[in-house]
């Protein structure tokens, strides 16, 4: 789901930058007075691993890969602002250090997976799990749901990002300047493959996580409300 | 142990077990994420390569591509895994002071 540079056009790098701007710099004030001190290592922690969870590619024999983002999982413990900026964080070391994710799409890349995916997933696991006792498994569950609802949002997102770029720049002769799948394709591609594989990778990494923690420390779920 | 410690035990053990996620798509045949082809692979899929995209390609060099080292494209699997596990323990310590740095800067004063 890492948009490579020369796949998005020129307005839409630039509107997606344009849109994450306040979201950052909202982030970035609301964490201030949100987290503890005592929270930082968890914030490294949640940025780690949403860049290693990130690097295990799942195969689609034959054909594609994917994988998940984790960052649902660290809006469930930080909160939704907070794992924006973890996941701000790992999207640019990986487009800046190692190419994956384009330089002129970290706006658009941060806007499916630091923005939406955190917070569509966040407020799922809220929905789901509003009143539940600390060692319910509903809250299981709703970590499970949070998690795919989250990374679909995000593909789909993607999807429809690629797709409407044929319809943005093309030549003369309809040759497309950038991505050159329209929405149709695009949004199969993108939202069929998570709905069908990658998201399910996503719910279990992310109702698995929560089972452990709930379990060894469960101050961590109390912790987690804003 | 402490959750963070055992959090921090489970992280060195994704690192270590990172390659898996180089190997498995290698061995199951599967191509490149949707979205994500080489500028090269654009002739084969629509027939020619769109000028834009050719263009804005090749605007960063990264210097760990792809996590790999370059130069180690033809190498085999196993100096790829350890590039693989390379770059996952650089990424993290980058990350890891990257984070500890904004949230040291963002957190409230005196309240650990």
């Amino acid at each position: 789901m890492h948009i490579p540079d020369g796949y998005l056009g020129p307005a839409t790098c630039g509107f997606f930058y344009a849109v994450m701007l306040p979201i950052w710099t909202a982030a970035s004030r609301i964490v201030k007075k949100t987290l503890n001190l005592r929270q930082v290592p968890m914030l490294a922690i949640g940025a780690a691993f949403s860049f290693l969870i990130m690097m295990f590619n799942v195969p689609i024999p034959g054909g594609s890969t994917g994988h998940a983002v984790g960052g649902v999982l660290v809006a469930i413990l930080l909160g939704p602002w907070a794992a924006c900026i973890a996941i701000t964080v790992a999207l640019v070391v990986q487009a800046l250090l190692f190419g994956d994710g384009g330089i002129t799409a970290i706006g658009a890349n941060c806007f499916n997976m630091a923005f939406v995916l955190p917070f569509a997933g966040y407020y799922v696991y809220k929905a789901i799990s509003y009143r539940a006792p600390i060692d319910s498994n509903r809250r299981v569950f709703a970590a499970g749901i949070a998690g795919y609802i989250g990374i679909n949002m995000a593909a789909l997102l993607a999807g429809v990002e690629f797709g409407l770029q044929p319809l943005l720049h093309h030549t003369a002769n309809g040759q497309a300047l950038y991505c050159p799948y329209g929405l149709k394709v695009a949004i199969m591609a993108m939202a069929g493959e998570h709905i069908l594989i990658f998201g399910w990778v996503e719910a279990v990494v992310t109702a698995l996580v929560i089972k452990y923690l709930l379990k060894t420390s469960p101050e961590l779920l109390k912790e987690g409300r804003r | 142990m402490k959750t963070t410690t055992k959090l921090w035990l489970g992280i060195v053990g994704l690192v270590v077990l990172s390659p898996l996620g180089l190997l498995l798509p290698e061995h199951f045949k599967a191509g490149d994420a949707w979205g994500e082809w080489g500028v090269d692979t654009f002739k084969e899929l629509v027939g020619y390569v769109p000028r834009g995209l050719q263009k804005l390609s090749s605007l960063w060099s990264a210097p760990i591509p792809d996590y790999a080292f370059k130069g180690w494209e033809e190498k085999g699997l196993g100096s790829l895994s350890l590039a693989y596990i390379a770059s996952a323990a650089i990424g993290i310590i980058v990350i890891v002071c990257l984070a500890l740095l904004i949230g040291k800067f963002l957190s409230r004063k005196g309240q650990s």
